[in-house]
Protein backbone atom coordinates (compact mmCIF):
# COMPACT_ATOMS: atom_id res chain seq x y z
CA UNK A 1 0.00 0.00 0.00
CA UNK A 2 1.54 3.50 -0.63
CA UNK A 3 1.44 6.16 1.55
CA UNK A 4 -1.68 7.81 0.10
CA UNK A 5 -3.76 4.79 0.31
CA UNK A 6 -2.57 3.77 3.90
CA UNK A 7 -3.64 7.84 5.21
CA UNK A 8 -7.17 7.22 2.75
CA UNK A 9 -8.15 3.84 4.36
CA UNK A 10 -6.69 4.77 7.86
CA UNK A 11 -9.13 7.32 7.39
CA UNK A 12 -12.28 5.80 6.46
CA UNK A 13 -11.61 3.05 9.29
CA UNK A 14 -11.45 5.69 12.21
CA UNK A 15 -14.43 7.29 10.81
CA UNK A 16 -16.16 4.01 10.38
CA UNK A 17 -15.40 3.17 14.06
CA UNK A 18 -16.18 6.82 15.21
CA UNK A 19 -19.75 6.50 14.15
CA UNK A 20 -20.27 2.66 15.12
CA UNK A 21 -19.21 3.55 18.26
CA UNK A 22 -21.47 6.45 18.89
CA UNK A 23 -24.34 4.47 17.30
CA UNK A 24 -23.49 1.76 19.44
CA UNK A 25 -23.99 3.86 22.06
CA UNK A 26 -27.47 5.33 21.29
CA UNK A 27 -28.60 1.94 21.20
CA UNK A 28 -27.02 0.55 24.14
CA UNK A 29 -28.34 3.17 26.57
CA UNK A 30 -31.85 2.65 25.02
CA UNK A 31 -31.30 -1.32 25.65
CA UNK A 32 -30.12 -0.80 28.80
CA UNK A 33 -32.75 1.03 30.01
CA UNK A 34 -35.39 -1.06 28.57
CA UNK A 35 -33.90 -4.07 29.68
CA UNK A 36 -33.47 -3.45 33.79
CA UNK A 37 -37.20 -1.44 33.00
CA UNK A 38 -38.44 -5.09 32.08
CA UNK A 39 -35.96 -7.20 35.00
CA UNK A 40 -38.29 -4.50 37.24
CA UNK A 41 -41.77 -4.89 35.75
CA UNK A 42 -41.68 -1.54 34.57
CA UNK A 43 -41.76 -0.49 30.86
CA UNK A 44 -39.19 1.84 30.32
CA UNK A 45 -38.56 4.63 28.07
CA UNK A 46 -40.81 3.41 24.80
CA UNK A 47 -42.19 6.89 23.35
CA UNK A 48 -40.05 8.50 21.62
CA UNK A 49 -39.75 6.07 17.88
CA UNK A 50 -40.64 2.71 17.69
CA UNK A 51 -40.55 0.83 21.03
CA UNK A 52 -38.75 4.05 22.83
CA UNK A 53 -35.25 3.55 20.63
CA UNK A 54 -34.83 7.47 19.94
CA UNK A 55 -35.11 8.24 23.76
CA UNK A 56 -31.21 8.49 24.05
CA UNK A 57 -30.68 10.72 20.62
CA UNK A 58 -33.93 13.01 22.20
CA UNK A 59 -31.69 12.84 25.82
CA UNK A 60 -28.76 14.43 23.79
CA UNK A 61 -30.57 16.88 21.93
CA UNK A 62 -32.08 17.76 25.47
CA UNK A 63 -28.25 17.94 27.06
CA UNK A 64 -26.86 19.72 24.60
CA UNK A 65 -28.77 22.74 24.53
CA UNK A 66 -28.57 22.66 28.73
CA UNK A 67 -26.60 25.45 29.97
CA UNK A 68 -22.89 24.79 30.94
CA UNK A 69 -22.51 25.37 34.35
CA UNK A 70 -19.15 25.89 36.26
CA UNK A 71 -18.43 25.88 40.01
CA UNK A 72 -16.66 29.35 40.99
CA UNK A 73 -13.36 27.22 42.71
CA UNK A 74 -12.94 25.12 39.82
CA UNK A 75 -9.97 24.92 38.19
CA UNK A 76 -11.16 25.41 34.67
CA UNK A 77 -9.01 23.86 32.22
CA UNK A 78 -8.67 20.54 33.92
CA UNK A 79 -12.00 20.83 34.46
CA UNK A 80 -12.84 21.20 30.80
CA UNK A 81 -10.26 18.76 29.72
CA UNK A 82 -11.24 15.64 32.03
CA UNK A 83 -14.75 15.01 30.13
CA UNK A 84 -12.69 15.41 27.19
CA UNK A 85 -10.01 12.93 28.13
CA UNK A 86 -12.68 10.33 29.25
CA UNK A 87 -14.04 10.49 25.74
CA UNK A 88 -10.62 10.08 24.30
CA UNK A 89 -9.26 7.21 26.34
CA UNK A 90 -12.79 5.22 26.12
CA UNK A 91 -12.61 5.73 22.11
CA UNK A 92 -8.81 4.92 21.91
CA UNK A 93 -9.43 1.54 23.48
CA UNK A 94 -11.35 0.30 20.09
CA UNK A 95 -8.99 0.91 17.85
CA UNK A 96 -7.03 -2.39 18.19
CA UNK A 97 -10.36 -4.52 18.44
CA UNK A 98 -10.80 -6.52 15.74
CA UNK A 99 -14.75 -6.78 14.27
CA UNK A 100 -14.44 -8.81 11.49
CA UNK A 101 -12.05 -11.28 9.19
CA UNK A 102 -9.81 -9.45 6.77
CA UNK A 103 -11.11 -8.51 3.45
CA UNK A 104 -9.69 -9.26 0.48
CA UNK A 105 -10.06 -6.87 -2.55
CA UNK A 106 -8.33 -6.86 -5.59
CA UNK A 107 -5.00 -7.78 -4.02
CA UNK A 108 -4.86 -5.95 -1.19
CA UNK A 109 -6.14 -7.05 2.37
CA UNK A 110 -7.58 -4.49 4.75
CA UNK A 111 -8.16 -6.11 8.51
CA UNK A 112 -11.28 -4.73 10.24
CA UNK A 113 -9.62 -2.98 13.03
CA UNK A 114 -8.58 -0.05 12.68
CA UNK A 115 -4.60 -0.88 13.44
CA UNK A 116 -3.44 -4.21 14.64
CA UNK A 117 -0.63 -3.40 17.26
CA UNK A 118 1.47 -6.17 18.26
CA UNK A 119 1.79 -5.55 21.92
CA UNK A 120 -2.71 -4.94 21.73
CA UNK A 121 -2.69 -6.18 25.05
CA UNK A 122 -0.49 -3.86 26.89
CA UNK A 123 -1.53 -0.96 24.87
CA UNK A 124 -5.29 -2.01 26.07
CA UNK A 125 -4.42 -2.12 29.51
CA UNK A 126 -2.41 1.33 29.54
CA UNK A 127 -5.19 3.22 27.38
CA UNK A 128 -7.81 1.92 30.21
CA UNK A 129 -5.65 2.82 32.96
CA UNK A 130 -5.48 6.37 31.41
CA UNK A 131 -9.42 6.54 32.17
CA UNK A 132 -8.16 7.14 35.57
CA UNK A 133 -7.09 10.28 34.93
CA UNK A 134 -10.55 11.43 33.55
CA UNK A 135 -12.54 10.75 36.71
CA UNK A 136 -9.75 11.47 39.53
CA UNK A 137 -8.92 15.27 37.30
CA UNK A 138 -12.93 16.10 37.41
CA UNK A 139 -13.45 14.94 41.28
CA UNK A 140 -10.53 17.09 41.96
CA UNK A 141 -11.10 20.33 39.57
CA UNK A 142 -14.27 20.62 41.12
CA UNK A 143 -13.63 22.37 43.44
CA UNK A 144 -16.37 20.55 45.79
CA UNK A 145 -16.26 17.82 48.47
CA UNK A 146 -18.84 14.87 46.78
CA UNK A 147 -16.77 15.01 43.22
CA UNK A 148 -13.31 14.61 45.12
CA UNK A 149 -14.66 11.51 47.76
CA UNK A 150 -15.96 9.80 44.37
CA UNK A 151 -12.93 10.52 42.58
CA UNK A 152 -10.69 9.16 45.21
CA UNK A 153 -12.80 6.17 45.66
CA UNK A 154 -12.94 5.38 41.46
CA UNK A 155 -9.36 5.81 41.26
CA UNK A 156 -8.65 3.34 43.99
CA UNK A 157 -10.92 1.20 42.67
CA UNK A 158 -10.03 0.74 39.04
CA UNK A 159 -6.33 0.76 39.92
CA UNK A 160 -6.93 -2.25 42.10
CA UNK A 161 -9.09 -4.30 39.42
CA UNK A 162 -6.85 -3.12 36.58
CA UNK A 163 -4.23 -5.65 38.28
CA UNK A 164 -6.83 -8.48 38.80
CA UNK A 165 -7.73 -7.30 34.60
CA UNK A 166 -4.36 -7.39 33.51
CA UNK A 167 -3.65 -11.27 35.28
CA UNK A 168 -6.22 -12.36 34.02
CA UNK A 169 -5.04 -12.10 30.66
CA UNK A 170 -1.60 -13.79 31.22
CA UNK A 171 -2.85 -17.72 30.48
CA UNK A 172 -4.66 -16.27 27.52
CA UNK A 173 -1.54 -14.53 26.14
CA UNK A 174 0.41 -17.67 26.87
CA UNK A 175 -2.07 -19.73 25.31
CA UNK A 176 -2.13 -17.57 22.48
CA UNK A 177 1.52 -16.84 22.28
CA UNK A 178 1.14 -13.42 21.29
CA UNK A 179 -0.26 -10.16 22.35
CA UNK A 180 -1.75 -8.40 19.09
CA UNK A 181 -5.77 -8.97 18.90
CA UNK A 182 -5.64 -10.33 15.91
CA UNK A 183 -3.37 -13.14 16.57
CA UNK A 184 -5.06 -14.07 19.74
CA UNK A 185 -8.27 -14.00 17.49
CA UNK A 186 -6.74 -16.45 14.91
CA UNK A 187 -5.11 -18.34 17.86
CA UNK A 188 -8.59 -19.13 18.68
CA UNK A 189 -10.36 -20.87 14.93
CA UNK A 190 -10.68 -24.43 14.78
CA UNK A 191 -11.92 -26.62 16.91
CA UNK A 192 -11.29 -29.21 19.85
CA UNK A 193 -11.41 -32.40 18.15
CA UNK A 194 -13.89 -31.51 15.20
CA UNK A 195 -16.51 -30.80 18.43
CA UNK A 196 -16.29 -27.45 20.76
CA UNK A 197 -15.08 -24.42 19.04
CA UNK A 198 -11.44 -23.77 20.35
CA UNK A 199 -12.14 -20.52 22.33
CA UNK A 200 -10.48 -19.33 24.99
CA UNK A 201 -13.42 -19.54 27.37
CA UNK A 202 -11.98 -23.11 28.23
CA UNK A 203 -9.41 -20.91 30.49
CA UNK A 204 -12.48 -20.45 32.72
CA UNK A 205 -10.92 -18.45 35.55
CA UNK A 206 -9.08 -15.86 33.36
CA UNK A 207 -12.52 -15.88 31.89
CA UNK A 208 -14.53 -15.33 35.33
CA UNK A 209 -11.81 -12.96 36.89
CA UNK A 210 -11.58 -11.07 33.49
CA UNK A 211 -15.31 -10.15 33.67
CA UNK A 212 -15.54 -9.36 37.23
CA UNK A 213 -12.74 -6.95 36.63
CA UNK A 214 -14.43 -5.67 33.89
CA UNK A 215 -17.12 -4.97 35.73
CA UNK A 216 -15.50 -2.83 38.41
CA UNK A 217 -12.86 -1.31 35.80
CA UNK A 218 -16.03 0.29 34.11
CA UNK A 219 -17.75 0.88 38.04
CA UNK A 220 -20.91 -0.97 36.67
CA UNK A 221 -23.36 -2.51 39.19
CA UNK A 222 -22.17 -4.30 41.63
CA UNK A 223 -19.13 -1.94 41.49
CA UNK A 224 -20.79 1.40 40.73
CA UNK A 225 -19.54 3.12 44.12
CA UNK A 226 -17.98 5.59 42.29
CA UNK A 227 -21.04 7.47 41.76
CA UNK A 228 -23.50 5.73 44.38
CA UNK A 229 -26.15 8.28 44.34
CA UNK A 230 -27.46 7.73 48.27
CA UNK A 231 -23.83 8.25 49.45
CA UNK A 232 -22.01 10.77 47.25
CA UNK A 233 -24.98 11.92 45.09
CA UNK A 234 -23.20 11.59 41.45
CA UNK A 235 -19.76 11.13 42.42
CA UNK A 236 -17.26 12.79 40.04
CA UNK A 237 -19.28 14.22 37.61
CA UNK A 238 -21.60 16.12 40.21
CA UNK A 239 -20.71 19.59 39.10
CA UNK A 240 -20.99 18.74 35.33
CA UNK A 241 -24.10 19.66 33.25
CA UNK A 242 -24.93 20.08 29.98
CA UNK A 243 -22.36 18.26 27.12
CA UNK A 244 -19.83 18.15 29.49
CA UNK A 245 -21.84 15.70 31.33
CA UNK A 246 -23.26 13.92 28.29
CA UNK A 247 -19.29 13.15 27.45
CA UNK A 248 -19.05 11.04 30.97
CA UNK A 249 -22.18 9.37 29.90
CA UNK A 250 -20.75 8.62 26.53
CA UNK A 251 -17.51 7.47 27.82
CA UNK A 252 -18.98 5.56 30.25
CA UNK A 253 -21.19 3.12 27.55
CA UNK A 254 -18.27 3.34 25.31
CA UNK A 255 -16.05 1.41 27.90
CA UNK A 256 -19.04 -0.57 28.63
CA UNK A 257 -18.79 -1.59 25.12
CA UNK A 258 -15.58 -2.27 24.38
CA UNK A 259 -15.11 -4.19 27.77
CA UNK A 260 -17.46 -6.56 26.01
CA UNK A 261 -15.98 -6.40 22.80
CA UNK A 262 -12.64 -7.39 24.65
CA UNK A 263 -14.08 -10.25 26.86
CA UNK A 264 -15.49 -11.62 23.65
CA UNK A 265 -12.39 -11.24 21.97
CA UNK A 266 -10.21 -12.72 24.46
CA UNK A 267 -12.77 -15.55 25.10
CA UNK A 268 -15.76 -16.38 22.86
CA UNK A 269 -13.65 -16.39 20.10
CA UNK A 270 -14.01 -12.42 18.64
CA UNK A 271 -15.14 -12.85 14.84
CA UNK A 272 -14.40 -16.73 14.54
CA UNK A 273 -17.87 -18.60 13.67
CA UNK A 274 -19.27 -20.72 10.77
CA UNK A 275 -19.01 -19.55 7.48
CA UNK A 276 -20.97 -20.54 4.47
CA UNK A 277 -23.17 -19.21 1.37
CA UNK A 278 -21.23 -16.55 -1.16
CA UNK A 279 -18.30 -14.61 -0.77
CA UNK A 280 -19.81 -11.19 0.30
CA UNK A 281 -21.40 -13.35 2.89
CA UNK A 282 -18.10 -14.70 4.14
CA UNK A 283 -17.04 -11.11 4.88
CA UNK A 284 -20.13 -10.22 6.71
CA UNK A 285 -20.70 -13.20 8.86
CA UNK A 286 -17.88 -12.70 11.19
CA UNK A 287 -19.24 -9.13 12.15
CA UNK A 288 -22.35 -10.58 12.43
CA UNK A 289 -20.51 -13.20 15.13
CA UNK A 290 -18.76 -10.58 16.85
CA UNK A 291 -21.41 -8.57 17.14
CA UNK A 292 -23.50 -11.32 19.10
CA UNK A 293 -20.93 -12.57 20.83
CA UNK A 294 -20.25 -8.92 22.30
CA UNK A 295 -23.99 -8.00 22.77
CA UNK A 296 -24.37 -11.57 24.65
CA UNK A 297 -21.45 -10.30 26.99
CA UNK A 298 -23.50 -6.65 27.28
CA UNK A 299 -26.63 -8.53 28.05
CA UNK A 300 -24.46 -9.98 30.84
CA UNK A 301 -23.78 -6.32 32.29
CA UNK A 302 -27.23 -5.21 31.84
CA UNK A 303 -28.46 -8.59 33.92
CA UNK A 304 -25.99 -7.84 36.99
CA UNK A 305 -27.10 -4.47 37.18
CA UNK A 306 -30.21 -5.69 37.21
CA UNK A 307 -30.02 -8.25 40.07
CA UNK A 308 -27.27 -7.29 42.20
CA UNK A 309 -26.94 -5.04 45.02
CA UNK A 310 -24.19 -2.76 45.45
CA UNK A 311 -20.65 -3.65 47.74
CA UNK A 312 -19.38 -2.31 50.11
CA UNK A 313 -16.37 0.01 49.61
CA UNK A 314 -14.12 -2.75 52.35
CA UNK A 315 -15.38 -5.56 51.04
CA UNK A 316 -14.76 -3.90 47.27
CA UNK A 317 -11.38 -3.53 48.53
CA UNK A 318 -11.28 -6.92 50.17
CA UNK A 319 -12.91 -8.99 47.45
CA UNK A 320 -10.04 -7.35 44.73
CA UNK A 321 -6.97 -7.45 46.77
CA UNK A 322 -7.51 -11.06 48.82
CA UNK A 323 -9.76 -12.80 46.60
CA UNK A 324 -9.28 -11.86 42.59
CA UNK A 325 -5.73 -11.25 42.38
CA UNK A 326 -4.67 -14.07 44.79
CA UNK A 327 -7.04 -16.62 42.63
CA UNK A 328 -5.32 -15.38 39.59
CA UNK A 329 -2.01 -15.38 40.72
CA UNK A 330 -2.51 -18.92 41.46
CA UNK A 331 -4.11 -19.72 38.32
CA UNK A 332 -1.20 -18.44 36.37
CA UNK A 333 1.32 -20.86 38.23
CA UNK A 334 -1.37 -23.84 36.98
CA UNK A 335 -1.61 -22.32 33.17
CA UNK A 336 2.58 -22.77 33.16
CA UNK A 337 2.64 -26.35 34.46
CA UNK A 338 0.11 -26.73 31.74
CA UNK A 339 1.66 -25.23 28.87
CA UNK A 340 5.44 -26.87 30.45
CA UNK A 341 3.61 -30.71 30.44
CA UNK A 342 2.49 -29.78 27.06
CA UNK A 343 5.19 -28.91 25.41
CA UNK A 344 8.34 -30.57 27.52
CA UNK A 345 5.99 -33.68 28.40
CA UNK A 346 5.61 -35.07 32.20
CA UNK A 347 8.63 -34.01 34.72
CA UNK A 348 8.54 -38.41 35.45
CA UNK A 349 8.03 -39.40 31.71
CA UNK B 1 28.40 10.35 13.45
CA UNK B 2 29.12 14.08 12.88
CA UNK B 3 25.99 15.48 11.19
CA UNK B 4 25.94 19.12 10.41
CA UNK B 5 22.74 21.36 11.32
CA UNK B 6 21.62 21.88 7.75
CA UNK B 7 21.75 17.83 7.40
CA UNK B 8 19.89 17.96 10.82
CA UNK B 9 17.20 20.35 9.50
CA UNK B 10 16.36 17.67 6.36
CA UNK B 11 15.25 14.84 8.31
CA UNK B 12 11.79 14.43 8.83
CA UNK B 13 12.05 12.44 12.31
CA UNK B 14 14.22 15.11 13.71
CA UNK B 15 11.14 17.46 13.37
CA UNK B 16 9.38 14.53 14.96
CA UNK B 17 12.05 14.33 17.87
CA UNK B 18 11.49 17.76 18.62
CA UNK B 19 8.02 18.02 18.29
CA UNK B 20 8.02 15.20 21.31
CA UNK B 21 11.72 16.25 23.59
CA UNK B 22 10.49 20.12 24.14
CA UNK B 23 7.30 19.54 25.59
CA UNK B 24 8.79 16.71 27.66
CA UNK B 25 11.42 19.39 28.55
CA UNK B 26 9.00 21.83 29.25
CA UNK B 27 7.04 19.67 31.64
CA UNK B 28 10.05 18.65 33.51
CA UNK B 29 10.77 22.21 33.99
CA UNK B 30 7.23 22.67 35.32
CA UNK B 31 7.32 19.86 37.66
CA UNK B 32 10.06 21.94 39.65
CA UNK B 33 8.64 25.52 39.32
CA UNK B 34 4.92 24.99 39.60
CA UNK B 35 3.56 25.79 42.96
CA UNK B 36 0.27 23.62 42.95
CA UNK B 37 1.13 20.13 44.32
CA UNK B 38 -1.68 18.58 41.63
CA UNK B 39 -0.33 20.69 38.68
CA UNK B 40 3.65 19.75 39.22
CA UNK B 41 2.14 16.15 39.41
CA UNK B 42 0.18 16.32 36.14
CA UNK B 43 3.46 18.43 34.54
CA UNK B 44 5.24 15.00 35.64
CA UNK B 45 2.79 13.07 33.73
CA UNK B 46 3.27 15.33 30.30
CA UNK B 47 7.06 14.50 31.25
CA UNK B 48 6.64 10.83 31.48
CA UNK B 49 4.39 10.93 28.44
CA UNK B 50 6.93 12.31 26.16
CA UNK B 51 9.53 9.56 27.13
CA UNK B 52 7.15 6.40 26.33
CA UNK B 53 6.58 8.63 22.71
CA UNK B 54 10.19 8.68 22.27
CA UNK B 55 10.34 5.06 22.86
CA UNK B 56 7.67 4.36 20.26
CA UNK B 57 9.35 6.36 18.15
CA UNK B 58 12.34 4.61 18.20
CA UNK B 59 10.43 1.46 17.73
CA UNK B 60 10.69 0.05 21.21
CA UNK B 61 6.68 -0.01 21.76
CA UNK B 62 7.04 -2.43 24.65
CA UNK B 63 9.10 -0.25 26.82
CA UNK B 64 6.81 2.68 25.69
CA UNK B 65 3.45 1.25 26.43
CA UNK B 66 4.95 -0.39 29.70
CA UNK B 67 5.97 3.96 30.57
CA UNK B 68 2.47 4.18 30.34
CA UNK B 69 0.87 1.69 32.22
CA UNK B 70 2.92 1.90 34.92
CA UNK B 71 4.45 5.31 35.77
CA UNK B 72 1.51 7.27 33.62
CA UNK B 73 -1.41 4.74 34.63
CA UNK B 74 0.10 3.34 38.20
CA UNK B 75 2.81 5.36 40.03
CA UNK B 76 1.03 9.24 39.11
CA UNK B 77 -1.91 7.90 40.02
CA UNK B 78 -1.29 6.69 43.24
CA UNK B 79 0.58 10.19 44.03
CA UNK B 80 -2.68 11.99 42.88
CA UNK B 81 -4.35 9.88 45.38
CA UNK B 82 -2.29 10.32 48.37
CA UNK B 83 -2.49 14.39 47.67
CA UNK B 84 -6.24 13.63 47.20
CA UNK B 85 -6.83 11.91 50.71
CA UNK B 86 -4.56 14.22 52.46
CA UNK B 87 -5.14 18.05 51.12
CA UNK B 88 -5.46 18.46 47.29
CA UNK B 89 -4.87 22.00 47.72
CA UNK B 90 -6.81 23.82 44.86
CA UNK B 91 -4.16 27.05 45.26
CA UNK B 92 -0.82 27.65 45.07
CA UNK B 93 1.35 26.54 48.07
CA UNK B 94 4.35 28.18 49.59
CA UNK B 95 5.64 25.33 51.08
CA UNK B 96 6.99 24.38 47.63
CA UNK B 97 8.99 26.83 47.13
CA UNK B 98 12.45 26.05 48.84
CA UNK B 99 15.21 28.80 49.57
CA UNK B 100 18.42 29.25 47.56
CA UNK B 101 20.32 27.00 50.05
CA UNK B 102 17.91 23.64 48.93
CA UNK B 103 17.51 25.08 44.97
CA UNK B 104 21.34 25.58 44.04
CA UNK B 105 22.80 22.60 44.99
CA UNK B 106 19.66 20.90 43.63
CA UNK B 107 20.37 22.06 40.41
CA UNK B 108 24.25 21.24 40.07
CA UNK B 109 23.40 18.04 40.89
CA UNK B 110 20.80 17.44 38.22
CA UNK B 111 23.04 19.14 35.99
CA UNK B 112 26.11 16.55 37.36
CA UNK B 113 23.62 14.12 36.80
CA UNK B 114 22.40 15.00 33.52
CA UNK B 115 26.24 15.25 32.19
CA UNK B 116 26.95 12.02 33.28
CA UNK B 117 24.10 10.10 31.88
CA UNK B 118 24.00 11.85 28.63
CA UNK B 119 27.73 11.53 28.46
CA UNK B 120 27.58 7.38 29.15
CA UNK B 121 24.90 6.94 26.77
CA UNK B 122 26.45 8.94 23.76
CA UNK B 123 29.80 7.05 24.63
CA UNK B 124 28.08 3.97 24.41
CA UNK B 125 25.54 4.37 21.53
CA UNK B 126 26.59 7.66 20.12
CA UNK B 127 27.54 6.06 16.87
CA UNK B 128 25.07 3.52 16.17
CA UNK B 129 21.69 4.24 13.63
CA UNK B 130 18.53 2.41 14.06
CA UNK B 131 18.22 0.07 11.07
CA UNK B 132 15.16 1.33 9.47
CA UNK B 133 13.31 -2.36 8.35
CA UNK B 134 13.68 -3.56 11.86
CA UNK B 135 10.03 -3.07 12.13
CA UNK B 136 8.54 -1.88 15.15
CA UNK B 137 8.94 -4.45 17.98
CA UNK B 138 11.64 -6.14 19.21
CA UNK B 139 9.52 -7.33 22.40
CA UNK B 140 11.05 -10.97 21.94
CA UNK B 141 14.39 -9.92 22.09
CA UNK B 142 13.70 -7.72 24.95
CA UNK B 143 12.31 -10.60 26.99
CA UNK B 144 14.93 -13.20 25.77
CA UNK B 145 17.84 -10.23 26.88
CA UNK B 146 15.87 -9.79 30.65
CA UNK B 147 15.08 -13.39 31.36
CA UNK B 148 18.72 -14.96 29.92
CA UNK B 149 21.43 -12.69 30.46
CA UNK B 150 19.97 -10.00 32.69
CA UNK B 151 18.07 -12.60 34.85
CA UNK B 152 20.08 -11.48 37.41
CA UNK B 153 19.48 -8.26 38.06
CA UNK B 154 15.93 -8.37 37.35
CA UNK B 155 15.88 -10.48 40.09
CA UNK B 156 17.43 -8.05 42.26
CA UNK B 157 15.16 -5.36 41.17
CA UNK B 158 12.34 -7.68 42.20
CA UNK B 159 13.92 -7.83 45.90
CA UNK B 160 13.93 -3.65 46.10
CA UNK B 161 10.43 -3.67 44.90
CA UNK B 162 9.67 -6.13 48.01
CA UNK B 163 11.77 -4.50 50.30
CA UNK B 164 9.72 -1.35 50.17
CA UNK B 165 5.93 -3.26 50.26
CA UNK B 166 7.68 -4.67 53.58
CA UNK B 167 8.46 -0.93 54.76
CA UNK B 168 5.45 0.16 53.29
CA UNK B 169 3.64 -2.22 55.59
CA UNK B 170 5.72 -1.58 58.85
CA UNK B 171 5.01 2.36 58.14
CA UNK B 172 1.18 1.74 57.63
CA UNK B 173 0.39 -1.03 60.57
CA UNK B 174 -0.91 0.57 63.74
CA UNK B 175 0.63 -1.44 66.44
CA UNK B 176 -1.82 -2.79 69.39
CA UNK B 177 -1.38 -0.94 72.45
CA UNK B 178 0.44 -3.02 75.17
CA UNK B 179 -1.24 -4.08 77.78
CA UNK B 180 -0.63 -2.58 81.02
CA UNK B 181 1.48 -4.42 83.46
Amino acid sequence: MSGLELLVVSGIKVVVAFAFLVLTVLVLVWVERRVVAFMQNRYGPNRAGPGGILQTLADGLKLFFKESMTPRKAQFLLYIAAPVLAVVTALLVFVVIPIGAPVTIGDTTYTLQVTDLDVGVLYILAISSLGVYAVALAGWSSGSKYPLLGSVRSAAQMISYEAALGLALVPVIMFSRTTSLAGIVEAQSGTFGGLLPAWNIVLLPSFVIFLIAGFAETNRAPFDLVEAEQEIVGGYHTEYSGMRFAFFFLAEYINMFNMAALTATFFLGGWNGPLFGPTWLRYVLPVIWFLIKSWVVVFLFIWARGTLPRIRYDQLMAFGWKRLIPVSLVWIMLAMVAIGVRRFGLPWA
Amino acid sequence: MHVSFEQWLTEIANYVFAALAIPTLVGAWMVVTSTNIVRAVLYLVVTLAGSAALFIMLGAEFVGWTVVLVYIGAVIILFLIGIMITRAPLGSHEELSHPATVKIPAALLSIVLFTVVAWAVADAFGGLAIPPDVGATRTGQLAEVIFQRFVIPFEVVSLVLLSALVGGIALARKDEPEEPA
